[in-house]
């Protein structure tokens, strides 16, 4: 039972389905299913490695691939899978349902969401295009220095690697942006920020923390780069760098992003449990409130990854305590799911038979990470069979599981059409044999002793016949995804329809066509509590009748400034960890060669310093004249200002000459190199600063800038105030010597 | 390490049990489908109830661990005089091999290290390249080979035997096959070892200082002349770049080859040691350990006997 003011089949103009209609769209829905078909064509490539990782392991001491090409594959698997799969697959379902689910149009930046995508498949064809030149990366999908570095690894691979991974990397912080403005901005009238559903809660709170989490890879990749090309020795011990650091910044991306790809999960269950048992969720505040506390945790806790490195007892045993605590959160969840279960009216859809499959797998990835937070027992089984299990256990028992989930449960409402129950069905068993066969046997095998990323194994008893399990195992979810294929290719020709809402689900995707029109919803029905299909479906027994929610109380922030502001957070994140690299290689040590003491002119730096700082005020009043409408002056200000950022580049470019002449060069030693990588950053985003503004004055000088629409300058604003505010941590730490 | 292992394992499995058992139960009792259930919308207090218990596991846990790690991470930086710690190894992780070294005397060695039972030794690992990890399962934690931050921690077996160890950290090509042994003797037979290993070592040291110094003729080649001639080949056909013979610690690009007829591996673990396999490693190594440092020198198989024999000779 539906709204019968919704007329889902109202749209007379037939869509254009065209190949170019779908490279030119910067409609939300298709964009997203483009991420989602990205995803699969990567999956099936991920999946190819795998399969040729489990041939190779399938019998002890096996030729079938070379030491070289083994290392190559599960370098691409885990950067495949994690990159091109992970990532993109979720933003999918983010980009398609978080809209709906909130009522709007589309995305707050369609056509940046174009462009967060695009990125993606160049970055993929990147990171493969490194075959072509006689080696893929082969250095692990963590790529550890000093075994990353030039002198370990001479060939282009790692290079291709780090570009790949640099150019994904901004598709997904603007993807993530995107999402995070979405939901602040564009969420229907009636919807607060405590109606929407858990989905779009935790898809917003995994936004933030992709905004977050992607610096520190960012400037990891930037330095191991520029020691790769630009002879620096950031990661080389034997001239001064650190392997350490690497593992630092690395995890504090990596660990994280375990929770980029956990959370979703959770957003999708906790989604597809409450609809198919016919109830709530069960602590809505509970489940949203957790997954916020997660978000925070899963910064505290990356050096988990590396208690074997001797880090010494402090730190050990603050990262085991930060590790056991962001247990919590995630058991609150379990708690909450269950209780949903609990006493509902339990349909056994496919989807519904993924998530129970996830909740219970997920629970043993769980269990298996806590032991790893015993640390002693870390020091025997890190980088054995039982940690791939156990991360296999979340990443795939977990995370992809409940994304066969998301694809049962969702499919309807984007192709209109039913996937077939019991193919779901035999998919299903395949993947819970062969999932449970290839990895539950892990566990034995690491506790067996058996290392991780070895292409050969003796055969000491158990191991070949565990490994041979494994490798069946591997099989049977390969058959499982072709299942999935076909299901879906014959769904598309000749599926049952499934109208606007098969599932009798709760949330808003579902009051609309499927699948839905080019701008989502004819009309909105009225949003008065966490679940507005319900209350229209059962008004007797509505939810805004019995449970209370804050009101809405109407306003939305300005998507360009929460962009803006979402932006400059996230490369507050990126110049941190790049001082960070500055303090820690310059304190304490006197270094040979030159030094910040030796080289540096701090007088005629200060001098450009202040030129930089006055920038910010003539933009200030620049802003006053906008909103007062003058618009001679206000262009008068603003050419001022683009003037004295240029002069500040100039002096940049001054001080860059005279030390180069003087040869002070970025590879001379550990000071020259986190200077000019600082300094070079800030200034590329200055000049970046100034090709902003300059389009600002064009626009004001054509009239598309004015008073009345003048919300683009303010966030071009927080940028520039932004770029002047690190050039005085800049400016402290570097010339005037603070922190060391 | 064992007992806290097993008691986490029982606690997960615990937790795992009550989980499971609690979906199983719902879902049986769901199975029926009435029409429109309750519909509950949860309570803080029974949140915050049922979240006592995991509370007080994890702390539980948190504590037994922190105990452990406060005893076995406690390595001394100084080597102590303390008599139970009375010997102090090095251990250099190399792409693809183990180099050891014995404090306090001349023994270099690699992929194998020999140690008293009952004892306290004192490892030091470090890395001359890129990150290893030290594993010896039944006799200690892991502990990583970084280059530029050495880490110490204690090596010490209740019972004689012989114990595998392997690098543990992915360390590029070869990492599969960088294993070593570890042997730990009697007290006695672990210093009968140490002195003829001792004397081999200044033998050998005399023996090439002989060579190079004095009229070529006169040297001990004169016995055997495939001694001589596997000699002459290993200090010119280009094996001396990288392998040392004596208790020099460079070159070490390869293993220090002195005693090697005294080792039960090969190639860090791919072959064991036989005169056979010398000789097939010596023709080809690549063909065993594919992508290691040491290339296919293309030798007739005359000059592998000379090479083995002499090599051998390095008792």
């Amino acid at each position: 039972m539906t709204d019968p003011l919704l007329k889902p089949d109202s749209h007379e103009t037939k869509p254009d389905w065209g190949l170019m209609s779908w490279i030119c769209s910067v409609d939300h829905k298709r964009i997203g299913i483009m991420y989602m078909l990205l995803a699969v064509f990567f999956l099936l490539v991920g999946g190819f490695e795998a399969l040729l990782i489990r041939v190779q392991l399938a019998t002890p001491m096996n030729d079938f691939v070379s030491p070289q090409m083994y290392n190559q594959l599960f370098t691409l698997h885990g950067t495949t899978m994690i990159f091109l799969v992970g990532m993109p697959v979720f933003t999918g379902f983010s980009n398609f349902i978080v809209p709906l689910m909130i009522g709007a149009k589309d995305v707050a930046f369609p056509r940046l969401n174009a462009m967060s995508f695009w990125m993606l498949p160049f970055g993929g064809a990147l990171l493969y295009f490194s075959f072509f030149t006689g080696s893929a990366p082969d250095a692990g999908w963590f790529s550890y220095a000093p075994l990353s570095t030039r002198p370990f690894s001479s060939l282009p691979g790692v290079d291709y690697w780090i570009i790949g991974l640099a150019v994904m990397g901004i598709g997904s912080i603007s993807g993530a942006i995107n999402i995070v403005a979405t939901v602040m901005c564009c969420r229907a009238p009636g919807m607060s920020m405590q109606r929407v559903p858990l989905f779009v809660w935790i898809m917003f709170m995994q936004a933030i923390l992709i905004v977050i989490t992607i610096p520190p890879l960012n400037s990891a990749i930037a330095m191991l780069l520029i020691d790769r090309w630009l002879g620096a020795a950031f990661f080389e011990p034997a001239r001064g760098g650190s392997a350490l650091l690497w593992q630092h910044f690395f995890w504090m991306f990596g660990h994280p992003e375990v929770y980029v790809f956990a959370l979703p999960s959770f957003a999708i269950v906790s989604e597809v449990i409450p609809v198919f048992s016919r109830k709530p969720i069960y602590g809505y505040a509970f489940v949203a409130g957790s997954s916020t506390v997660i978000v925070l945790l899963s910064y505290t806790v990356w050096a988990h990854h590396m208690f074997a490195v001797g880090l010494g007892m402090g730190p050990n045993i603050f990262f085991a305590a930060a590790t056991l605590l962001i247990a919590l959160p995630t058991g609150v969840k379990i708690f909450n799911w269950t209780a949903t279960l609990w006493g509902g009216s339990i349909r056994f859809t496919t989807a519904m038979m993924f998530a129970i499959a996830f909740l219970v797998q997920f629970v043993i990835g769980g269990l298996t990470g806590i032991m790893f937070a015993a640390v002693p027992v870390d020091w025997q089984l890190t980088d054995t069979y039982f940690v791939v299990a156990h991360f296999h256990y979340v990443l795939v028992g977990g995370i992809v599981f409940s994304l066969f989930a998301a694809t049962y449960y969702w499919f309807p409402k984007i192709t209109g059409r039913m996937l077939d129950e019991r193919l779901g069905k035999l998919q299903f068993w395949l993947w819970v044999i062969g999932f449970n066969g290839t990895f539950g046997i892990q566990h034995f095998l690491g506790l067996m002793g058996m290392p991780r990323r070895v292409y050969q194994f003796a055969d000491n008893p158990g191991w070949a016949v565990c490994n041979a399990i494994s490798s069946a195992g591997a099989v049977l979810m390969a058959v499982g995804t072709l299942v999935l294929i076909w299901n879906i290719w014959r769904s598309l020709r000749n599926g049952k329809t499934s109208g606007v809402n098969p599932w009798q689900a709760f949330t808003l995707e579902w009051a609309t066509s499927s699948p839905p029109p080019l701008e989502n919803f004819d009309r909105i029905p009225e949003i008065r509590s966490r679940r507005p299909v319900w209350d229209l479906d059962h008004p007797e027994l509505a939810d805004w009748k019995t449970e209370k929610t804050p009101e809405d109380k109407g306003s939305r922030p300005s998507p360009a400034k929460t962009a803006a502001w979402a932006f400059v957070i996230s490369e507050a994140i990126f110049f941190i960890l790049l001082l960070v690299s500055y303090v820690v290689f310059n304190s304490g040590k006197t270094a040979e060669g030159p030094t910040a003491n030796t080289v540096l002119d701090v007088n005629r730096t200060g001098f450009f310093t202040l030129v930089l700082l006055s920038s910010s005020l003539t933009f200030w009043i620049a802003e006053r004249y906008l909103r007062r409408t003058n618009m001679r002056a206000f262009q008068l200000w603003l050419s001022f200002t683009i003037l004295l950022g240029c002069i500040f580049i100039g002096g940049q470019v001054w001080e860059y000459y005279g030390l180069i002449s003087s040869g002070v060069t970025i590879n001379r030693n550990l000071f020259a190199s986190t200077f000019f990588t600082v300094t070079g950053f800030h200034g590329l985003h200055v000049t970046g600063g100034i090709v902003a503004l300059s389009i600002m004055l064009l626009m004001a000088r054509s009239g598309y800038l004015t008073s009345k629409r003048s919300v683009v300058y303010n966030a071009v604003g927080i940028y520039w105030h932004f770029v002047d505010l690190v050039w005085i941590a800049v400016f402290s730490i570097i010339y005037l010597g603070y922190l060391q | 390490m064992y007992d806290l292992f097993i008691t986490v394992v029982l606690i997960s499995l615990g937790i795992f049990i009550v989980v499971t058992g609690l979906i199983v139960i719902a879902l049986w009792r769901g199975k029926k489908e009435k029409a429109i259930p309750e519909q509950d919308f949860g309570s803080s207090k029974s949140e915050i109830f049922w979240m006592t218990g995991p509370i007080l596991i994890l702390i539980w846990i948190f504590v037994i661990s922190a105990k452990l790690i406060l005893t076995m991470n406690a390595v001394p930086k100084v080597h102590p005089a303390d008599a139970n710690a009375e010997i102090e190894l090095t251990v250099i992780g190399h792409q693809w091999w183990w180099e050891i070294q014995y404090g306090g005397t001349s023994i270099i060695s690699a992929n194998e290290i020999h140690i008293p039972v009952g004892k306290k030794v004192r490892v030091k690992v470090d890395s001359a390249d890129v990150i290893h990890s030290f594993w010896v399962p039944q006799l200690a934690r892991k502990m990583d080979a970084i280059p530029g931050h050495p880490n110490y921690i204690w090596l010490e077996a209740n019972k004689e035997g012989v114990y595998q160890g392997r690098c543990a950290e992915y360390c590029g090509t070869q990492h599969t096959w960088m294993k070593f042994k570890v042997y730990v003797k009697s007290v006695a037979d672990y210093e009968k070892w140490k002195s003829n290993a001792e004397a081999s070592f200044t033998r050998t040291s005399q023996s090439l200082g002989k060579s190079s110094d004095s009229d070529k003729n006169k040297t001990s080649g004169k016995d055997d002349p495939n001694l001589e001639k596997g000699k002459q080949i290993f200090l010119n056909e280009g094996c001396v770049n990288c392998h040392a013979i004596d208790g020099k610690t460079t070159p070490n690009i390869g293993p220090n080859l002195s005693r090697i007829s005294q080792r039960k591996i090969l190639g860090a673990g791919v072959l064991s040691y036989s005169t056979e396999n010398l000789g097939k490693w010596l023709k080809d190594p690549q063909k065993f350990k594919p992508g290691c440092k040491m290339p296919d020198f293309k030798f007739t198989d005359e000059q592998v006997d000379q090479l083995v024999t002499f090599l051998e000779s390095l008792k």
